[in-house]
């Protein structure tokens, strides 16, 4: 397999989105400290700043500008890599990345000023100030800058090397933009044509449960646009990194087919409590909603396949005894096996969750909030994490030193320490009914509120640790980004074995898989639009002041 | 495309688990009735007293049968109206006896809200323009914690009520 090697200025154009995940990670993990004490009871933000205020600027900085930056940026350099840039697909990088800055910088202005406490849900009938929709707006036309940059490299590629299969990182970055570019045409149709004309007053009512399930079509193909570079690493990264070969290239293919198809079809198991959806509409999306456990089980098999496969080559013969020759000490494996370990408790959670009934107990209790930190905050982000101790070094050309990798490992221990304390302190505080997204209160204050404020102080033990590790790690960043000393680190792309099969041409049939996945999407989603749009009650005129503003 | 031995069982395995869980949820929700809730009716959000389950009068605690029970309420922000007591001040506490049967009734007159009733099985999305409605048994005496479950504003945690069960 050919490689590119980077330019400078195409080195600078990825590191532009590593510079603003890791300031996210900062300023987002900050905001997620204060949470965490406030919750405890013992102490009150300074300078009469709103619980609310801080809530939003965490979820929306970390849930969608540090992960969108980091995957864009990631992913623009896995297509460098096995496909290659143009200048001309620079320059249009370069505008995806403005674009993208100008909305964070737009909507940031807003939430820090108190004019869009919305968290990053922005539920209607609350209303935000406009410019903070605009904000969002640019973010996604800045990401799909990227998408259409990242299929025109495809393209590009597959005309010069007519006949042959694509790179498989390619293969799956393309699969992820398509499924990411499906999903927000949802928000955006509902924010541009929704909401933003109701905001600054030109329609007097909003649809609220339109506006609600048009994001929630967003918001769980959101939650796989997320982990879809976690598994790109894990099937074509890891391989390389513990000295072994990719699995399979077709299965891993397939994997990620499947997922396209069943991430979008998906969102009303989030709405499951909601009183203006059939019942048995939501039922067959939860249906489909579980269908996405069988690119899950896949992807488990071919990752111990290639451990095992890996660890036997090098000479380990007894059951489990190639699990040993694993390279623990290597920051780069071991950050996203930690984050691979968190996958199953946070997966079995993702099942409760998303069960017709069972929802009903944790259903926006803070066992959710609990959830969502084991799977994005863990898996995603150690994940991330192990990524960026190669890229960045190899963006910079610096070396991951003996000592930046031990710090790595105490930080991924102290990551792992931090989210066990708080998000099992959350899972439990939301089994017995405590809420999420609500700053300290005592309510009536019988024994049931004293118990949960019990697991709120663990929360802020968590936090405290959580951040000790966001501390080092920016410390890490800017050290590989930096002070590091000058060498080469590898970009690690695992090749497939000798003697591998070949992949079956229908899986690059793009029509297929995106035409099946167009009719899911019509299937699940038609006849209750038709129901919502019909039996749609009175609209709702926009509420400023539950927010704060005047 | 060639597939691995033990990757077919760990396929078939996962696959037939995962039926089986489907067959259960399914069989609960379509003959055991237990689905969440939906009900797919409208009010008007800014005229909630048009239905005369909103009606002032018809706020609160209402026994329709023996042991059966109806709860009206209408959220705002940030408060849940439970109707008035006899001597005019507003409602704060439901109370009702062990194992009755209580059907929770609730809309919105301004935003998005939640109704959980901590520690049961109550819990419901409240929209502006629908009725949530939830039917429970209530099995455990004790002090039960209403609270909002869903962001509504910078006074979401103050919005809370009390249901007892003697």
């Amino acid at each position: 397999m050919e490689l590119f090697n980077f330019s400078k200025k195409e080195s600078r154009l990825y590191m532009a989105f590593m510079h603003v995940t890791f300031i996210s990670l900062l300023v987002g993990g900050l905001m997620g400290l204060l949470q965490t004490l406030v919750r405890s009871g013992k102490y009150t933000l300074p300078f009469n700043i709103d619980y609310y205020t801080i809530l939003t600027t965490h979820g929306v900085i970390l849930g969608l500008v540090l992960t969108t930056f980091f995957i864009v940026g990631f992913q623009f350099s896995l297509m460098g890599k096995t496909v290659g840039i143009s200048d001309k697909q620079l320059m249009w990088g370069w505008i995806s990345f403005w674009v993208m800055l100008v909305g964070t910088v737009l909507s940031a202005w807003m939430i820090l000023t108190g004019e869009a406490s919305v968290l990053y849900t922005f539920y209607t009938p609350l209303r935000a100030h406009p410019i903070f929709y605009i904000g969002l707006t640019l973010v996604i036309v800045g990401s799909w800058i990227a998408a259409f940059t990242n299929f025109r490299q495809l393209y590009v590629w597959k005309k010069a090397h007519k006949g042959e299969k694509s790179p498989l990182l390619a293969f799956m970055v393309v699969i992820n933009m398509i499924m990411w570019f499906v999903a927000t045409l949802g928000v955006a149709y509902s924010v541009i044509v929704l909401i933003l004309p109701w905001s600054l007053g030109y329609v007097a009512t909003v649809n609220v449960l339109l506006t609600r399930t048009l994001f929630w079509y967003f918001g769980h193909p959101l939650v796989y646009f997320w982990l879809l570079p976690a598994y790109m690493a894990w099937y074509a990264i890891i391989p390389k990194i513990i000295g072994g070969k990719l699995f399979s290239d077709p299965l891993a293919r397939l994997a990620f087919i499947l997922l396209l198809m069943f991430s979008i079809p998906v969102g009303f198991h989030h709405q499951l409590t909601e009183p203006g959806i059939d019942p048995t509409w939501k039922f067959i999306q939860v249906v489909l909603t579980f269908m996405v456990v069988i690119p899950s089980l896949m992807t488990a098999f071919s990752l111990f396949a290639t451990f095992e496969i890996t660890g036997r080559r090098k000479g380990y013969k007894s059951l489990f005894g190639w699990f040993k020759k694993l390279p623990w000490k290597d920051v780069r494996f071991l950050a996203p096996f930690v984050g691979m370990v968190a996958f199953i408790p946070g997966g079995a959670g993702g099942i409760i969750n998303a069960s017709h009934q069972v929802n009903s107990l944790v259903h926006n209790t803070i066992w959710i909030t609990g959830h969502f930190h084991l799977t994005v905050a863990t898996t995603v982000i150690l994940t991330f994490f192990g990524i960026a101790y190669w890229l960045i070094p190899h963006l910079t050309g610096r070396r991951l030193t003996p000592s930046l990798n031990k710090l790595g490992i105490i930080q991924t221990f102290i990551w792992a320490i931090g989210m066990t304390i708080m998000s099992t302190s959350m899972h439990i505080q939301g089994l017995i009914g405590g809420p999420r997204r609500s700053a300290f209160s005592e309510y009536a204050g019988g024994d049931q509120v004293s118990t949960w404020i019990s697991y709120q102080m663990w929360q802020a033990v968590g936090g405290i640790i959580l951040f000790v590790g966001i501390l080092l790690m920016f410390y890490i960043f800017i050290q590989l980004a930096f002070f590091a000393p000058r060498g080469y680190e590898e970009y690690p792309i695992a090749e497939e074995e000798v003697d591998a099969e070949k992949s079956p041409k229908i899986l690059e049939n793009w029509y297929i898989w995106i035409g099946i996945t167009i009719a899911l999407i019509l299937f699940a989603y038609t006849i209750p639009m038709i129901d919502i749009i019909k039996h749609s009650p009175p609209g709702s005129i926009p509420f400023d002041w539950p927010i704060g503003r005047s | 495309m060639h597939l691995h031995k033990y990757e077919k069982v760990w396929i078939v395995f996962g696959l037939a688990s995962l039926v089986l869980f489907l067959l259960i949820i399914g069989f609960a929700a379509f003959w055991k009735g237990t689905h969440p809730q939906s009900h797919i009716e409208t009010i008007d959000p800014q005229n909630v007293e048009a239905n005369e389950s909103f009606q002032p009068d018809n706020l609160g605690l209402t026994e329709v049968a023996d042991g059966k029970y109806v709860v009206n309420m209408v959220a705002s922000a940030f408060n849940y109206d439970f109707g008035t007591e006899e001597d005019g001040t507003a409602t704060k506490t439901i109370r009702v006896p062990k194992g009755s049967t209580v059907l929770f009734q609730v809309t919105s007159k301004d935003v998005v809200h939640g109704f959980q009733v901590a520690g049961t099985n109550v819990n419901m999305m409240v929209e502006p323009g629908h009725i949530s409605r939830f039917e429970s048994v209530m099995k455990n005496d004790g002090e039960f914690t209403v609270v909002c479950n869903e962001y509504c504003g910078i006074g979401h945690h103050l919005m809370f009520g009390t249901v007892e069960v003697y």
